[in-house]
């Protein structure tokens, strides 16, 4: 097996799977093209992170990564939490394969996402702002390469791009879910 | 645990009498087969056998087979072997995009020299349009590489035309057949195929034993410099065990080739037919008819392919995926991606491949573990959770 045991215990019982309705932050990292998608939510309660809920498309590593992330997370405060680390998820899973360590930082991304999230929610409470408009990324959603004038199409990853109607940032064009805000195309 | 191994495509178990053939080469018939003395000759001996029963099997001369270690060192031999040896007529070389990554490398590194590639797609089914290659022909073309069928999907390529073709033009046909022969009739004389590469341990033979059809009178460049083994292309005491296997695997596989396929491609269709039925949203890949008859691979949206792999490991079953996370490149299958399947589902690849071995039972235990698999992952799948929030609206 190329995993640890502790690796496949996360893999095959996974803690703290599903969607919550009423999350106080959501937070998604990750896409198709390497293989993996990662949505965190929590709910905060006196600052602390009260609950966690995951749902991970990736491989073995990706969804034991996931489950151990949302464990350490549960009871720290929103400071500590912000402080878990690629490494250290992956110190407590007993290691990841070297070329798997990426799926660690997707992991901690996801969840520092969705408290950022919640963070900018309790700011906009304080301060309701005006509209945000992003700013137009020239880089491709997917692989990150940038995309070269007005082309709207990503030489790496071969695939067609459109500004997406709410954000305008670029998504593909074939997508129903922009990989920025996560505005859902109505299909036609 | 029982184990169910449907990953003939990693390579297949050893044929029994296969196993007999080669043993006393380990042990007491160990001579050189370059020595003149009675233990080299008897060496000798054996891999010219080798050599008579590879030859066979693909309707070859016996002079125009070179043995080699594997695969993708015949298919290296040959892209480098034959441009480098051919230049003068030109530095052009067209390949199909789904050609395997020992062609796609060695094309990569050929660059370097100077030589130009032209690539021709396939077709959602993974085929090549023989006039794609018609049309890419130019003054400059030396060589056309198409494999003879894929591994990934399984997908037979029209090689006898794209073959003729070539012939017409005087252009050299390479193609890789490490997965089809020994799998399905192969006759490079009846195709016009000038080189093609093999490779034992795609049927029943062992590991380590592999060779390349050169058609005779065409020029290469020795791909080991030294002795003068395999009529000096390429140096280096023989792997004779590795040979004398191969050569058994294919006597074999030319009296049982027919009657195997029969067989496997029954419970393989079974398979085709049944798996997509027990979920939703799993795709068969590759040609529905043309492909080889051992093999049957799938896309399995919202989930992705080495997920899938370690639960169907824990319930026995051995298969395979061309999902970004299984390849340690973390790309996902450039022969998925070429047949126009987007990142996402290409993420879902599955490949189970029968061996002769493989029993209705086994298709049917595979069968009724296959769908809680998907469901278990498909509840913590955020793609899968968005299709159905979509469903919803």
């Amino acid at each position: 097996m190329i995993y640890s045991e502790k690796v496949m215990d996360h893999f095959q019982n996974p803690r703290n799977v599903g969607t919550m309705e009423d999350a106080d932050g959501v937070g998604q990292v990750g896409n198709p093209v390497c293989g993996d998608v990662m949505t965190f939510y929590v709910k905060v309660k006196d600052n602390r992170i009260h609950d966690v809920k995951f749902q991970t498309f990736g491989c073995g590593a990706a969804i034991a990564v996931s489950s151990m992330v949302s464990e350490m997370a549960i009871g720290k405060t929103i400071e500590e939490a912000l402080k878990i680390t690629n490494k250290s998820v992956a110190q407590e899973l007993g290691g990841l394969p070297k070329n798997k360590m990426h799926c660690s930082n997707l992991g901690a991304d996801a969840l520092h996402k969705a408290i950022e999230n919640y963070q900018e929610k309790q700011k906009a409470k304080e301060n309701p702002p005006e509209k945000l408009k992003a700013d137009k990324s020239c880089r491709c959603p997917y692989c990150e390469e940038p995309i070269e004038g007005m082309e709207k199409y990503c030489e790496i990853c071969k695939v067609e791009l459109e500004d997406c109607p709410e954000c305008n940032m670029p998504m593909n064009k074939k997508a129903d879910t922009c990989p920025h805000c996560g505005a859902t195309k109505v299909r036609v | 645990m029982k184990r169910i191994y449907l990953d003939h495509i990693a390579g297949t178990p050893l044929h029994p009498a296969v196993v007999d053939a080669l043993l006393p080469y380990l042990k007491e018939k160990y001579g050189n087969p370059q020595s003149l003395h009675a233990v080299g000759q008897e060496a000798l001996q054996a891999i010219e056998e080798s050599r008579e029963k590879v030859a066979r099997l693909i309707n070859a001369g016996t002079s125009e087979i070179i043995f080699t270690s594997s695969g993708s060192e015949a298919n290296n031999f040959a892209l480098k072997g034959l441009a480098l040896a051919h230049q003068s007529g030109g530095k052009h070389i067209i390949l199909s995009s789904i050609e395997h990554q020992s062609v796609l490398h060695s094309a990569k590194n050929l660059e370097k020299f100077g030589f130009s590639f032209s690539y021709i797609p396939v077709d959602r089914y993974g085929r090549v349009d023989p006039e794609d290659v018609h049309k890419a022909i130019t003054d400059e073309t030396i060589l056309v590489s198409v494999m003879f069928a894929n591994g990934e999907v399984g997908t037979i390529e029209p090689i006898g035309k794209i073959a003729g073709i070539c012939r017409e033009r005087d252009i050299l046909f390479f193609t890789d057949a490490v997965d089809a022969v020994g799998n399905i009739p192969v006759d490079v004389k009846a195709l016009n195929i000038d080189a093609l590469s093999l490779a034992g341990d795609q049927f029943y033979g062992p590991k380590g034993s592999a060779a390349l059809y050169l058609k005779k009178g065409i020029r290469i460049l020795p791909f080991i410099d030294g002795g003068i083994q395999e009529n000096g292309r390429r140096a280096g005491t023989e792997n004779v065990p590795a040979i004398v296997g191969l050569g058994k695997a294919a006597e074999i596989a030319l009296e049982e080739m027919e009657s195997r396929a029969m067989r496997v491609k029954t419970l393989r269709n079974k398979l085709i037919e049944r798996l997509p039925q027990t979920a939703e949203h799993v795709f068969l890949t590759g040609h529905p008819e043309e492909r080889l008859p051992h093999h049957s691979s799938f896309c399995v949206e919202f989930v992705e392919g080495e997920a899938m792999l370690l639960n169907l490991d824990m319930q026995g079953i051995s298969a395979s995926s061309g999902s970004a996370c299984t390849s340690r490149a973390l790309k996902a299958s450039h022969v998925l991606l070429a047949m126009g399947i987007d990142h996402a589902l290409a993420q879902g690849s599955l490949v189970f491949s029968l061996i002769e071995e493989t029993n209705a039972k086994d298709i049917d235990f595979l069968l009724e573990v296959f769908p809680p698999i998907i469901e278990r992952l498909r509840k913590m799948s955020p793609l899968y959770t968005q299709y159905l929030e979509e469903k919803k609206k």
